[in-house]
């Protein structure tokens, strides 16, 4: 039994299915506890209440980068072993991964506000979550724009790899034309600065929360894409009858 | 591949084919700014390395679409895809071809245009070392966004929407070694990693646009 048996569209939506009530279950039940836990947290010393934003902004950047990750591997999938699967994956995942980082966008200006002065500063990470944003816009807009599915599959798999190197590019780019305003990691191994276990287990629990509501989104989105791909197999069989 | 840069030469520069056009854009964009900042020399030379980077890129922006639509549309595209030579050297040639009718014009006249945007002398040298290794990226960039639409009826401004995020990088560093220039500083670590860039394009994009081109040409 490998991983690739799911490449089977059949085997796909069966385990799918089973999956999908107990993952959504599971985020149902962890990203509103997370963000309860959050709101209930006691106010930074320095930041106030302000600080709370940080449930919402830190796991939807979290996301944001992981789901182009996620892109990225089942475009590859996609185009050295020709998945159907992994290729409609890729395309669900880009629309939730824009949201993410539209969300992580909004969130941090709502953040920045109250605590730099300011909605929206040129810094590194900020310009290049938005560079991401236009990366994530023009990988859906040529997924809508090709209307043979599988040579759309093909040149946005093309698009992703080129599209992520440069967004990595750009992502050090950055950090060479403006010193930036944002702190650096915010969860780290390394000993140090490190935030209070106070903030650190509700954000835990928010970024589970929101792991498993991508994965809800994700599986719900390729099932659709499988099915909308059999009506028009069917609809095209009917055309030729 | 000689013959085919010369084919593409002799289109772009006879009648119709645009030559030229780049350049009287980018004129257009420095005539425009200064109507829209006011013409206060210091304000004009402090945003001239950026303006002068944008208006190159978006010149360049604008010709892309010629790369493969004219050939996709008459049939050579399917001639050279079937041709001896491999289509990443095609695709190399066409972005080269692109290159020297609207990226070395854009060098040759830049230091012109500084002077218009009273860009300071000492920015001058590294405004066209900087547009000489930044805009060949510019041009592969730009044929590896026009193969990605080749197919399209109206891809004009969606490849636009995909090739300029790929411009981040070659403007942050191209416009950064002017902007160091400008100041009298030494502009030699942003123009070091722009040319590194444009390498590392140069090598990669045409295997790229090679198989974008050969998925649209299925």
């Amino acid at each position: 039994m490998s991983i690739w048996e799911y490449a089977n569209p059949v085997k796909f939506m069966r385990t799918s299915g089973a999956v999908l009530p107990w993952v959504a279950a599971a985020a149902a039940v962890s990203l509103p506890a997370g963000l309860l836990w959050g709101w209930l947290t006691p106010e930074d010393y320095k930041q106030g209440a302000t600080v709370k934003i940080m449930f919402l902004h830190v796991p939807a950047a979290m996301m944001a980068i992981n789901i182009w990750v996620m892109m990225l591997v089942a475009s590859l999938i996609w185009l050295v072993r020709r998945h159907h699967v992994s290729a409609l994956a890729a395309r669900a995942a880009a629309p939730i991964g824009a949201v993410m980082t539209l969300v992580a966008l909004v969130t941090g200006a709502v953040w920045g506000q109250p605590m730099w002065g300011t909605w929206w500063e040129w810094d590194p990470r900020l310009t290049s979550f938005l560079i991401l944003f236009l990366f994530y816009l023009g990988y859906m807009a040529l997924w809508g724009a090709v209307e043979n599915p599988d040579s759309a599959a093909d040149l946005t798999g093309v698009l992703c790899l080129v599209g992520s190197v440069f967004a990595l590019l750009s992502r050090y780019a950055v950090n060479f034309w403006n010193q930036g305003l944002h702190q650096g990691a915010s969860l780290s191994i390394a000993p140090g600065e490190r935030m209070s276990a106070v903030y650190k287990y509700p954000l835990y629990l928010c970024m589970a929360g929101f792991f498993l509501l991508f994965l809800t989104l994700l599986l719900l989105r390729t099932r659709t894409e499988i099915r909308r791909r059999r009506t028009a197999a069917l609809l095209a069989r009917e055309v030729r009858a | 591949m000689i013959a085919l840069l010369m084919r593409d030469l002799r289109l772009a520069t006879r009648a119709g084919g645009g030559f030229g056009l780049g350049l009287a854009f980018f004129l257009i964009v420095c005539t425009l700014v200064p109507f829209g900042v006011g013409p206060q020399g210091g304000t004009l030379a402090l945003i001239a390395p950026g303006i002068l980077w944008v208006g190159a890129l978006l010149a360049c922006l604008l010709s892309l679409d010629r790369i493969f639509a004219l050939d996709w549309e008459d049939g050579s595209l399917d001639l050279l895809a079937t041709a001896p030579l491999p289509l990443e050297g095609a695709v190399l040639v066409k972005a080269a071809a692109h290159w020297i009718t609207t990226g070395l014009p854009l060098v040759a006249a830049a230091p012109v245009f500084g002077i218009l945007l009273h860009l300071p002398g000492a920015a001058q040298p590294w405004l066209v070392a900087a547009l000489a290794l930044g805009t060949p990226a510019l041009s592969m960039l730009g044929a590896f966004g026009a193969a990605l639409t080749v197919g399209l009826r109206r891809g004009g401004l969606l490849m636009s929407l995909l090739v300029l995020p790929l411009y981040v990088p070659t403007l942050i560093f191209g416009a950064e070694a002017v902007r160091r220039g400008a100041a009298g500083g030494d502009g030699t670590t942003p123009l070091v990693l722009l040319a590194g860039i444009t390498m590392a394009v140069l090598a990669a994009i045409p295997f790229a646009a090679a198989g974008a081109l050969r998925v649209n040409l299925r």
